[in-house]
């Protein structure tokens, strides 16, 4: 399987496969089937096909956690999926935190915090925290930072974040 | 990225014949790394079979207490497996010194067996590789050469085998089970990866068609006397410049079992049985751990600038080994902050 792939030519496939394919998938909270290539990532089907630009495209080769968003509860690089392979996935974006007409309290306290400067960064950070919480395995300041270590910021606001995140499980705790 | 085909694989034996009929197709799992190479160009598959449906996922009890690690389980799910975590605490430790948390909860066990290199000239599709293109030359001999082999490289490749988690199988000694056109075998974990030599496009030895299934680890988990030691530009979300897995079996202060495991200096996870064998019989002494040490990298060969890696590589033997030796009981399920010790 590591053999090297070195052709630059494409051979013409005998067997016709499909270009596009058709995928299932919930997305915050709304059922919808959409046909997509193969090579279309998780992120470029929210942002390009479905105008859910608040998942951002940051570094696109998974390393700066811009584009985290949740698939079926657990936190990913979108775009490291490609969508086919997604298919009956239960997707969570930014945009699906909004309920009962309030905001997340993770989106508050980034608010109360003053937990971002540009921005760019910052709707990876509040899926990955909301990850992070469901994971349920900081237990200290230092798990915290660890755990959000797939996000970058380049801000730098990063002691304003982990206050943002710290006073949600605090308030978690505390209720 | 490029164009290529797609298909889901419903069950295993329809997934290897697909692959086995078409020389530029790959199975694609959790695809945090190929993805990637493929946006990079640097791997450019006709096709996709996609793994993720096969029922490969489970963690489970295997006969003469072991446990068999499905290959689709993510690298997540394994690391905080409690079986995991109780029996074979160095490899949760491993992975999670791996990546981030994202990237945990997508890669697989057998996808992180199967992970390319990271050396930037093996991405950089505007230079030389014998890696991506056999003959073409390798440019890390006499290039930044930071990050390379000190151990098993050869004239034409010096990169380094990325994984952590890998390093840890070599200490634990696990079992690759795979399953191709002929059948299925079981490979030592030792001998699942290759050095370069002259084919440094051969990362492995599976065959063509043959996928991996588990990976079993034998009922000796190390989790009373162990360590994870990874030494790294940045204490978080780096590959490491040194690693070292140690696993020792101890019978009052004399060492009865030593493995140790080396990752980031060289192709493969690195192991060295006769350095191994002379701490076995010995008292738990920094002289002895430092003798082990010396006879590890006695033949490490340093380039222009990762020289510094081979008095890194013995300093940390020696401290995983400490570290191994004076586990209270269980383990700290925590990281490990000892990298931001002073060395």
């Amino acid at each position: 399987m590591n053999r090297d792939s070195n052709s630059v030519t494409t051979k013409a496939d005998p067997r016709a496969r499909p270009d596009t394919f058709p995928v299932n998938l919930k997305i915050n909270g709304k059922d919808l089937q959409v046909e997509v290539a193969p090579w279309v990532t998780l992120l470029d089907l929210l942002r390009e096909r479905l105008d859910l630009t608040g998942t951002k495209k940051g570094c696109d080769h998974g390393q700066c956690g811009a584009c985290t968003v949740l698939v079926n509860g657990k936190r990913i690089n979108s775009c490291m999926t490609l969508a086919v392979m997604q298919d009956g996935a239960e997707v969570t974006s930014i945009e699906g935190l909004f309920e009962n007409d309030a905001i997340h309290p993770l989106q508050q306290a980034f608010i109360d915090c003053d937990a971002f400067q540009c921005g760019y960064c910052t709707s990876g950070q509040i899926c990955s925290a909301i990850g992070l919480m469901r994971e349920g395995r900081a237990k200290t300041a230092d798990d915290i930072r660890e755990l959000m270590s797939g996000n970058l910021c380049r801000c730098g606001a990063y002691p304003n974040i982990l206050a943002a995140i710290e006073q949600v499980m605090q308030d978690q705790v505390a209720s | 990225m490029n164009r290529f085909t797609y298909a889901r694989a419903s069950e295993l034996g329809s997934a290897i014949t697909e692959i086995s009929r078409d020389g530029e197709a790959k199975f694609i799992a959790g695809g945090t790394n190929l993805i990637d190479l493929i946006k990079e160009n640097v791997i450019r598959p006709s096709h996709l079979v996609d793994i993720n449906r096969l029922p490969l996922a489970r963690i489970q009890e295997i006969a003469g207490g072991g446990l068999r690690l499905g290959a689709l389980s993510t690298n997540a799910d394994t690391a905080y497996d409690p079986k995991v975590e109780k029996r074979y605490p160095l490899l949760s430790k491993a992975i999670l010194a791996g990546a981030s948390p994202q990237l945990r909860n997508m890669a697989t066990n057998g996808g992180n067996l199967m992970q390319r290199t990271r050396c930037y000239y093996f991405y950089d599709t505007a230079t030389a590789c014998n890696k991506r293109e056999p003959g073409s030359g390798c440019p890390a001999i006499e290039g930044f050469n930071r990050i390379h082999a000190i151990l098993g490289a050869s004239q034409s490749c010096i990169a380094t085998h990325p994984s952590d988690m890998c390093v840890a199988l070599a200490t634990l000694e696990a079992l690759v089970n795979v399953t191709g056109p002929n059948g299925s075998r079981t490979i030592a974990f030792e001998d699942f990866h290759r050095l370069p030599g002259d084919t440094p496009n051969l990362d492995t030895n599976l065959d063509l068609g043959e996928i991996i299934t588990s990976i079993d680890l034998p009922s000796k988990g190390f989790a009373e006397h162990h360590a994870y030691l990874k030494l790294r530009d940045r204490t978080s979300y780096a590959f490491a410049l040194v690693s070292v897995a140690v696993g020792l079996e101890i019978e009052g202060n004399i060492v009865k079992e030593t493995r140790i495991a080396l990752g980031g200096v060289a192709p493969k996870p690195w192991r060295n049985r006769e350095a191994e064998n002379r701490l076995n019989g010995q008292p738990a002494t920094n002289a002895n751990f430092q003798a082990v040490a010396d006879e590890i990298f006695r033949e490490a060969k340093g380039f222009t600038y990762n020289t510094f890696k081979i008095e890194l590589g013995r300093r940390a033997v020696v401290r995983a080994l400490r570290q191994a030796v004076e586990m209270k009981g269980g383990s700290d399920t925590q990281f490990h902050r000892s990298s931001i010790e002073p060395i």
